[in-house]
């Protein structure tokens, strides 16, 4: 049970959603222009992955499985790949460049001052942009946001995984903004 | 230096939405929405939940600039936020704004931190649950703006004056500056 009354039964942050819509607004927003605008180098699956990879790191089992989900959805894996890319990203068949935004990924999980020149100059090495460099810690940093909200408002999330995948390629096609 | 190649001399957030306003515009919507936006929290109490956050993640820029703000908005009472910067436990702050804090400051460790005790603690000094929520989403936001910030090692002014000016300024709101 969530920690306050939100006075609907959606699971995650749907239900905070529903609960405060004024916020939920700009929050959907954010998460639209992050996640899916066509104007970006990074792939759709690259960037799901990203906030997979971090609501892990936080330990947030809706968000990890929602994105985990689309991002199986959008690069064609199942949620078992999914999990071993979670797992250890490192020994996975991503490319350099993606394992170096990765990285960078979860060093700001654990806090902005923890990314590195180092860090920043292998990505740089392996072909990332400023602009790839900078979506990566802005979709970090905006995961630590969402999972801290998650969570932290003791939401519920249905614990079958199989309810993710199946509603991933709907929320695929319907974005962020589209809530039904 | 800041990480990627932002404009120069502009301090902290500033520099990198306006390397990247399309995403910028949704960060500043967002500030705006949960700082100045309908709240049963007074614009005042929400920046200290914000600078105390950015203070717990050890980011200066963000710190230094809510705090300001906060001190503006307080007016005669602005000895609050320095007192509560200090020794939050211990500060001349209301019960209620201290549980609040509290919870505040569980989000800055993760989003499972806060219990059931935390939030009946709260509920009994008065805070209603659109409160609970603000606070947790506020201290959520500042999780991933801090992060956002020092993760892109954006230019952190350290005179005190520089912050006394922008406080002023953000008193009016959040607004994307012009683009580089």
């Amino acid at each position: 049970m969530s920690h306050i009354d939100l006075k609907n039964d959606l699971p995650g942050i749907r239900g905070l959603m529903a609960f405060r819509p004024e916020t939920a607004d700009a929050l959907n927003a954010l998460a639209e222009i992050l996640l899916r605008d066509d104007n970006n180098t990074l792939s759709r699956g690259e960037r799901e992955l990203i906030g997979t990879y971090v609501s892990y790191l936080n330990d947030c089992f809706f968000c990890q499985n929602v994105h985990g989900a689309l991002a199986g959805h959008y690069l064609n894996c199942n949620i078992e790949e999914i999990d071993s890319i979670k797992n250890n990203f490192v020994a996975s068949d991503l490319s350099l460049k993606m394992k170096a935004l990765l990285a960078i990924a979860g060093q700001v999980q654990q806090s902005g001052k923890s990314v590195t020149e180092e860090h920043i100059s292998a990505a740089r090495n392996a072909g990332a942009t400023d602009t790839e460099i900078h979506d990566t810690v802005l979709i970090a940093a905006s995961f630590c946001m969402f999972n801290r909200y998650v969570d932290g408002l003791g939401t519920t999330a249905p614990q079958d995984r199989e309810f993710y995948t199946n509603r991933a390629p709907q929320r695929a096609e319907d974005g962020y903004l589209v809530l039904r | 230096m800041a990480h990627i190649n932002v404009p120069e001399g502009v301090p902290g957030i500033r520099s990198l939405v306006m390397f990247r306003p399309e995403t910028g515009k949704y960060l500043y919507d967002l500030a705006q929405e949960l700082l100045r936006g309908e709240s049963e929290l007074s614009q005042a109490d929400r920046e200290l939940i914000a600078a105390y956050v950015s203070k717990r993640n050890d980011c200066f820029f963000c710190m230094s600039s809510h705090a300001a703000v906060a001190r503006c908005l307080y007016g005669d009472d602005e000895a609050i936020v320095d007192d509560v910067l200090k020794d939050m436990e211990r500060s001349q702050t209301s019960d209620k704004l201290k549980a609040l804090l509290h919870i505040a400051g569980k989000v800055q460790i993760l989003g499972k931190e806060v219990n059931e005790a935390d939030i009946s603690a709260a509920r009994d000094l008065g805070a209603t649950d659109k409160e609970l929520h603000d606070t947790v989403l506020i201290a959520a936001a500042f999780c991933m703006f801090n992060r956002y910030v020092d993760g892109l090692a954006s230019l952190t002014p350290r005179d005190p004056e520089a912050y006394k000016e922008m406080g002023k300024r953000m008193v009016a709101g959040y607004n994307l500056p012009p683009k580089a």
